[in-house]
């Protein structure tokens, strides 16, 4: 009898794997016929990624539309799946640390993609932070290319594989400690910027160097943009938490992240000056403090009355509460735009204006 | 010449002996090694999230006036301004801007929202008084957890001397108290660390695996039962068997790119969506699950197969009747084995769009949705310091699911298997 009713179960079994297949593919066939998308879908840079989720969380609660789905995808990346077409299945929004290029606008254009609002949200810096416990130092940008690029001009007008094995022998000024650097790696948008502005910037001051910009570009952009690779620059990966952890343990090695680290964690790690200038958060605002971008988000304009709700988001985004300089935005590390900058923003942005390089 | 040998066997029999005792201490310490680690890495994530099942709530007094709150249109109703309005009332000595911006501060910047759902649920108290308990800010919560030290300077702390005098203040009026934190376990993701829960993702997972099994377990178990019991053994079979061991050991990663390819671009199925997630997990799954199933239907032994046809079954009704009962425990094992691999897995979701910031909580299986490990990740990488214990707790919930699922795999092969 017991032997029996297993048996029923076995039978049972096999017949709902069977229902299961047709269940599967019935599923299959349903799903294709999935209603319009009635959600914002947002793609982009990782340093955008905390202030755009914060305002699609803040318009969920706030409006009956959809809470938006925001990807971590980095700049690049959110910008070619941006620029892949029109319709439900590209996304409406993409975040970038830094402004849309040539060759990605004819990518755009190329398909279908033609009219585009851009929108700047403010300004984020980058700072070289070290643990508490050590000295802050002031820097200029051409220590920081001393010490990490991968060739060093030679006093005569040659490049040499990077010597510099202290701060010490970089700038006399600097402390005699190893240099050790726990940086992000080259997918990250935090990189590029870094490498853009404190590197290149610190490249420049070069004469010699300068004038090579003029007469070979490549090896120009070689020069100031190689990471050395001998250990004294660490790539940490991407998690910036796992950098400040590691500082907190190694008073002398120094990591490079974004401000809302530096926020956030000011009880263990503090920002070096970069030309006697803090990393704070009015300077950063001003412009004062030298390795700063932009951050900016662009809308496709033929997705707007298509999608619900892209035009109110980008109103919550704009709006005195989330961008403004009291907003709350700013509480999650982002530096705004002066006044007269974000009211031409909004004023160019409600009128849906398209995007002009 | 037998003392000879007695020696020889004396000696030898103490050297083997050796052996065995050096043999069983070296199993024992690779035992007693992996089983410290294992209870390190279980102890320092329990000690660290066990905190985020606790939140700080604050008690606030506040007028909910009905001139200002519509009683019809509760959920439209701005209740941001009367929150700070209260606030302020409770300390009505502050002057400037700075002093109250750090007021605000103290509790969840989400308040209004769960102040709004609190009158929704209660529309009477529209016109009176009423007393609410609301989360305290991420900043707050970490403080009386004891994961601020106010010995450094106040410039350097996240909470500055006012508001910890302020925080005295509500304790000492027993307004503030520490709850179990509910929404960890029944909200979905959220940017505020006090607010954010963890449901989305379990949801998430969950519907993503359920889509697997539903493709991966009939498909592989069919595919498997035709290798083994009907399809001719010749050089295409194996081929096709090397085929599938080896796919079993390609990097998951592959199979997101495969998914995007496939599933995205060219069938135009939704992006971040549990229902793409469960059809590249089964792609993962699948060889494991046929290898598993093929290990299982040889090892019903041949005897029973041979009855059933000698009383006259044919191919087909042997296999179905016979064998694949026989077989099912090992095979749902198996499945079970590569779900459990599958539920672990970011990567190929990464490529699908499911590594994205998802409040809403799915409610079927074309909703966007993240799973567990992509939250996990999602919030190790979050700035805010109170995302680290939710990290850990987040850990310890994903463990119970694997634990969960194992224990279905232990109570279905103990159910179903048969003894000869």
């Amino acid at each position: 009898m017991r032997k029996l009713s297993r048996r029923e179960i076995d039978m049972s079994l096999t017949k709902s794997a069977i229902t299961a297949t047709t269940s599967a593919l019935a599923l299959l066939a349903f799903a294709h016929v999935a209603n319009a998308r009635d959600q914002i879908n947002i793609v982009g840079s990782s340093t955008v990624f905390p202030f755009s989720t914060t305002v699609a969380e803040r318009f969920g609660n706030n409006t009956d539309f959809k809470t938006p789905v925001v990807e971590s995808t980095g700049s690049g990346g959110g910008l070619k799946l941006f620029c892949s077409g029109i319709g439900e299945n590209t996304p409406d929004i993409t975040n970038a640390s830094r402004r849309i290029k040539a060759s990605e606008v004819e990518l755009c254009a190329k398909n279908d993609v033609k009219e585009i609002i851009e929108v700047k949200i403010g300004f984020d810096g980058i700072v070289l932070a070290n643990s508490r416990t050590a000295d802050i130092i002031n820097l200029t940008r051409k220590d920081i290319f001393l010490a990490l690029a991968k060739n060093v001009p030679d006093g005569e007008g040659k490049t040499k594989p990077n010597p510099y094995k202290t701060w010490a022998e970089v700038n006399s000024e600097l402390p005699a400690i190893k240099i050790e650097v726990l940086g992000p790696p080259p997918t990250s948008g935090t990189r590029d910027a870094f490498v853009e502005l404190a590197m290149e910037g610190g490249c420049k001051k070069v004469d010699w160097i300068k004038a090579m910009k003029k007469s070979d570009k490549q090896a120009y952009k070689t020069l100031c943009h190689t990471i050395r690779e001998d250990g004294a620059f660490v790539e940490a990966g991407e998690n910036d938490n796992l950098i400040v952890q590691k500082l907190e343990v190694n008073p002398n090695a120094f990591g490079i992240f974004g401000y809302s680290f530096l926020d956030q964690n000011s009880d263990k790690v503090q920002g070096s000056m970069v030309g006697d200038v803090e990393p704070t958060f009015e300077n950063i605002a001003d412009g004062a403090y030298p390795i700063s971008r932009s951050l900016f988000f662009y809308v496709k304009k033929a997705h707007i009355g298509v999608i619900p709700g892209i035009e109110e988001f980008l109103e919550e985004f704009m709006s005195e509460d989330a961008s403004g300089e009291d907003g709350y935005l700013a509480d999650k590390g982002l530096i705004p735009m002066t006044e007269d900058e974000a009211e031409e923003w909004k004023s160019q942005i409600s009128n849906l204006e398209n995007l002009a390089l | 010449m037998t003392d000879n040998i007695n020696i020889l066997i004396a000696s030898s029999n103490a050297k083997r002996q050796s052996a065995e005792r050096s043999f069983r201490v070296y199993g024992i310490f690779a035992i007693i090694l992996s089983l410290s680690f294992l209870f390190i890495m279980i102890g320092s994530i329990g000690l660290r999230g066990a905190t985020a099942f606790k939140q700080s709530f604050v008690q606030i007094e506040m007028e909910i006036p009905s001139d200002k709150i519509d009683a019809d249109n509760i959920k439209r109703a701005r209740f941001g301004k009367l929150l700070k309005a209260a606030l302020r009332d409770s300390f009505p000595d502050l002057k400037s801007r700075k002093e109250k911006k750090q007021l605000y501060k103290l509790i969840s910047s989400n308040a209004e929202y769960s102040i709004r759902d609190q009158v929704l649920q209660s529309p009477e108290i529209i016109g009176t008084k009423a007393k609410f308990w609301v989360r305290a800010s991420s900043d707050v919560d970490m403080y009386l957890k004891g994961y601020i030290d106010t010995n450094i300077p106040e410039d350097q702390r996240r909470i500055s001397d006012l508001q910890l005098s302020w925080i005295g203040k509500f304790q000492d009026a027993g307004q503030i108290e520490s709850r179990f934190n509910t929404r960890f376990f029944l909200g979905g993701d959220s940017r505020e660390p006090e607010q954010a829960g963890i449901l989305g993702a379990v949801i998430g997972s969950a519907l993503s695996l359920l889509v697997c099994f539903l493709i991966a377990f009939p498909l592989g178990v069919f595919a498997a039962v035709y290798l083994e019991e009907f399809a001719p053994k010749g050089k295409l079979s194996r081929v096709i068997e090397i085929n599938i061991n080896n796919l079993a050991a390609v990097p998951s990663i592959v199979f997101g790119l495969l998914g995007l390819a496939i599933f995205l671009n060219f069938f135009n199925l939704p992006r971040s969506t549990p229902l793409v997630g469960g059809m590249v997990l089964a792609l993962m799954t699948l060889p494991t699950i046929i290898i598993a199933s093929r290990a299982a239907l040889r090892a019903v032994p041949p005897s029973i197969r041979q009855a059933a046809i000698g009383l006259g079954a044919s191919k087909v009704q042997t296999t179905f009747h016979h064998v694949i009962p026989l077989a099912m425990p090992g095979m749902l094992t198996g499945s079970i084995i590569g779900m459990a691999q599958a539920l672990g897995e970011t990567a190929p979701l990464l490529m699908i769009g499911m590594v994205a910031f998802i409040v809403d909580v799915p409610q079927g299986i074309t909703d966007a949705a993240t799973a567990l490990p992509v939250q996990i990740f999602l919030w190790a990488d979050s700035p805010e310091r109170g995302f680290l214990e939710k990290t850990s707790a987040a850990i310890l919930v994903l463990l119970v699911f694997l634990i969960v699922m194992n224990l279905v795999a232990i109570i279905l092969r103990r159910r179903l298997e048969k003894r000869w």
